[in-house]
């Protein structure tokens, strides 16, 4: 390429432009990234003076604006837990269905319809939903329960989307063998397509709970209360949240020591990027035992 | 004596492709049956036939008999599950199941409810030995499977097959993956085998075929074009597309 | 049709049941906001919720300031997050060496992971003052510090979706570029982007949904004021989006009252709005495969 462009003033032009259109899209790409890691970095930096075993294990005092923050990460982990209790089994046997048992037919598209559209719902109008059917319809009330509920049925598309690739993964030529040999349907998906797909299902569990937990609109009206005496002690009791917790302490609190702001936020933080670099881990690790 | 015969045959794909046309046989056992002809000839689809493993598949029409041992194989009240325990099939390229050596081969034994663990371990032995592969893996049973050579891995999918105890084993082009001398041991193992089974195998040349057949079927574009005794199809022809192919004018 | 023993029907059964389980629920989710949002249509003039007066209290329910907020932060937030989202895609797809994009490609999908509660966060302590600093505005909560957000909280959607459709192009395209003497980046913009049109217009649809359902993010630094922007100042000054709306008034309405219900109107108009976007996003996918398998068969 070099010797032409001595002699050639089109390529000379065309090179240049590709020189200043690269450059451009390093910066563009700078821009959309840097922020990513400035806003980590600065988060860590300004909330990790707050971290201390008292702040995570402590009861909040004074209005919140003293104490721990113990209700808020306990009421994040319950609610992870009971999202997982009913999106996992029902979105990894949807998933199932879709991609090992559904033939190519009317209702199968229905069936995908149907999932983006769950996918796009706005979280709020999922709060909306969880309020009108499970606060107030099945009179749950302002609890965990609804919330979970609530929670689930918002993370239900990502799990058995992930699900879905996860399985097609799985060699075909698979299926067919354990057919030949004389299994049932269930039995090669149970004993061969599923244990194979498991990773892929699992950091797909992992990414959609994640982003269950850190979800403040679907609980808002649902589920969390900003200050709570005690801790739940039933699924029909409402509980505190970290997300719920992060948005009052910054808005609307007056007094509120920036740096428990900040400790908060990164204690959030550290849960959500945790779950993030488990399903990594995860996957990564599978890729290089996989037996295909 | 006859293992299985096939009366008036006719299966359509939904798509068109690979039919089968009107075939009428015989399939001979303890003998080796090659069906061997030009790609889209049907031979796959007569396999997938005999096992019933098209059941699922876009078939529009299906119409014929298929005895086995007298008993018709396309009746709805016969269980596939149980029909492909007894004519099992080895496929083109060795696939092993994800698991242990040792785990395939008892992968059939465990579906029919078999956990007993020393009923499992002399199954096992047992079939490898007859696939001829005991020795050269008795010492690491519990190895992935992929972990063996491809010829290894071919024979461990027969071994998987004989585990079952069946009584055809059906060998679509199994040595097409393979080199020479692999494909020279899996070829002299079946012609052992042959005394206990019924065999039928598709083979991926021509040479391959009139080395292997004791009963040769020439299948052109779905229909049985020929179908001999003995290795006299590949000498002396009597159709001219038979021989027009085995002199291999088209392929 | 499908092989299975009499033990196994239940949990096949089931399976089924799991697989028809999210029509069910779109279905009732629909069913709901109707039950609780029609009556809205009843009980509040239709000229009070075309109007553009936002004031419940009094009893103004003009719904067009909100939607106008939601508008033109989205748009604004689209017309940052295109740029970012379609470049960074190109660069982490077709330029970038091995190394950086496995650097890049775990820092989008960070991005994609933070709950919008602590961009809106960082919003607050970082990009309102810097707004009210720059700009010199009163106090750095308008429309564009929460479509600047947005657009941070868009880019992920367009990038990994960007991504997947330019690799998806096939090598063939652009080999035959170059072979014809075209540079590297001649060949990405008029070959190779071009030929991943549909998945990337896909991917902007799709950002553009994530933007018009963000709550939380943009409750914290737009503003919150439900006036009908005019001008093309009116990005400068606070406005309120829909979704916020619902959010921060959802907690204090009394059941069944008519500002209830209008929130309920406004989640029905929310939910329209998506899934509209979403059947015309999977339609242009849809369609932009099947052009592009028909010209390589």
């Amino acid at each position: 390429m070099t010797d032409g462009l001595q002699s050639n003033p089109v390529l000379i032009s065309s090179h240049r432009q590709q020189k200043i259109s690269y450059w451009m899209v390093r910066l563009i790409t700078l821009i959309t990234v840097l922020p990513i890691l400035a806003i980590v970095i600065y988060i860590i930096v300004k909330g990790a003076p707050s971290i201390s075993w008292q702040f995570i294990t402590d009861f909040p005092r004074n209005g919140m604006r003293e104490g721990g923050i113990w209700p808020a990460i306990i009421g994040t982990f319950y609610l992870t837990l009971g999202t997982a209790v009913f999106s996992v089994p029902l979105g990894v046997a949807a998933g199932v269905y879709i991609a090992e048992y559904a033939s190519d037919n009317r209702w199968t598209r229905l069936i995908r319809i149907a999932i983006i559209n769950l996918a796009g719902i706005p979280s709020v109008v999922y709060g909306l939903f969880g309020l009108g059917v499970f606060v107030l319809f099945l009179k749950f009330g302002t609890s965990i329960l609804a919330s979970c509920l609530t929670l689930s049925i918002m993370t239900l598309p990502t799990i058995i989307s992930t699900t879905e690739e996860a399985l097609r993964q799985v060699p075909y030529s698979f299926r067919v063998v354990s057919r030949s040999l004389g299994a049932t349907h269930w039995q090669t998906t149970w004993r061969i397509v599923l244990p194979q797909a498991l990773p892929g299902v699992l950091t797909g569990v992992i990414l959609g709970l994640e982003r269950a937990a850190g979800e403040t609109a679907p609980i808002l009206f649902t589920g969390v209360s900003f200050f709570l005496p005690q801790l739940p002690n039933s699924i029909l009791d409402a509980t505190m949240a970290l997300p719920y917790h992060i948005f009052v302490i910054s808005t609307s609190v007056p007094g509120m020591p920036i740096r428990i702001q900040y400790g908060t936020v990164l204690v959030l933080l550290v849960f959500v990027l945790g779950m993030n670099l488990i399903a990594s881990i995860v996957r990564i690790r599978a890729r290089a035992k996989r037996q295909w | 004596m006859d293992k299985i015969i096939i009366t008036h045959l006719n299966l359509t794909y939904q798509d068109g492709t690979e039919s089968l046309r009107d075939i009428n046989m015989t399939i001979a056992a303890n003998a080796i049956t090659v069906f061997f002809g030009p790609a889209g000839g049907g031979k796959s689809s007569l396999l997938r036939v005999l096992n019933r493993l098209n059941d699922n598949a876009d078939v529009t029409r299906l119409e014929g008999q298929v005895l086995l041992n007298g008993k018709n194989i396309l009746d709805p009240d016969v269980n596939p599950v149980e029909l492909r325990r007894k004519i099992g099939i080895v496929f083109s390229r060795p696939v092993p199941l994800p698991l242990t050596i040792y785990e395939n081969i008892a992968y059939g034994l465990r579906l029919m409810g078999e956990n007993n663990k020393s009923c499992l371990d002399d199954a096992v032995e047992k079939a490898l030995r007859e696939a001829v592969l005991w020795d050269e893996v008795y010492d690491r049973l519990h190895d992935p499977a992929i972990a063996v050579s491809g010829g290894q891995q071919q024979r461990l999918c027969l071994a998987r097959v004989l585990a079952l105890g069946p009584e055809v084993i059906m060998l679509d082009e199994p040595t097409s993956a393979l080199d020479p001398v692999s494909t020279a041991k899996i070829e002299s193992l079946m012609q052992e085998l042959k005394q206990r089974f019924t065999i039928i195998w598709v083979p991926h040349n021509v040479q391959q075929a009139a080395r292997m057949a004791d009963y040769a079927a020439f299948f052109l574009q779905g229909e049985l074009v020929e179908f001999a005794e003995d290795k006299r199809l590949f000498v002396f022809p009597k159709d001219k597309r038979t021989q027009d192919y085995v002199e291999g004018k088209f392929g | 049709m499908i092989e299975q023993t009499p033990r196994e029907r239940p949990v096949n059964i089931l399976i089924k049941a799991a697989g028809y389980s999210s029509i069910l629920f779109v279905t009732v989710i629909f069913i709901f906001l109707m039950r609780e949002g029609l009556p809205a249509l009843a009980n509040v003039k239709l000229s009070s919720l075309l109007g553009t007066v936002w004031y419940p209290i009094e009893g103004y329910f003009g719904i067009w300031p909100l939607f106008f907020g939601s508008l033109i932060v989205t748009l604004t937030a689209i017309l940052i997050a295109i740029p970012l989202g379609v470049g960074t895609s190109l660069y982490i797809s077709e330029i970038a060496p091995m190394w950086i994009k496995n650097l890049l490609k775990p820092l989008i999908e960070i991005l994609a992971g933070l709950p919008s509660v602590v961009l809106g966060f960082i919003g607050i302590q970082v990009a309102v003052p810097f707004m009210r600093q720059s700009l010199n505005l009163p106090t750095g909560l308008s429309g564009l510090t929460g479509a600047i957000l947005l657009a941070f909280i868009a880019t992920p959607t367009i990038v990994s979706i960007s991504e997947d459709a330019l690799n998806t192009v096939p090598s063939a395209y652009r080999q035959a570029a170059l072979a014809l003497g075209a540079t590297q980046w001649q060949t990405i913009w008029n070959i190779t982007l071009p030929a991943a049109r549909s998945g990337v217009i896909t991917a902007v649809m799709l950002g553009v949904g994530r933007a018009i359902g963000e709550t939380m993010a943009v409750m914290m630094v737009t503003g919150n004021a439900p006036v009908m922007p005019h001008g093309l100042d009116a990005i400068f000054l606070p406005v309120r989006t829909m979704t916020a709306t619902i959010a921060s008034e959802m907690g204090e309405v009394a059941t069944g009252s008519p500002h209830y219900q209008v929130l309920f109107f406004i989640g029905i108009i929310l939910f329209t709005l998506s899934l509209t976007i979403n059947v015309i996003a999977s339609w242009v996918s849809t369609r932009g495969r099947k052009r592009s398998e028909r010209s390589l068969s």
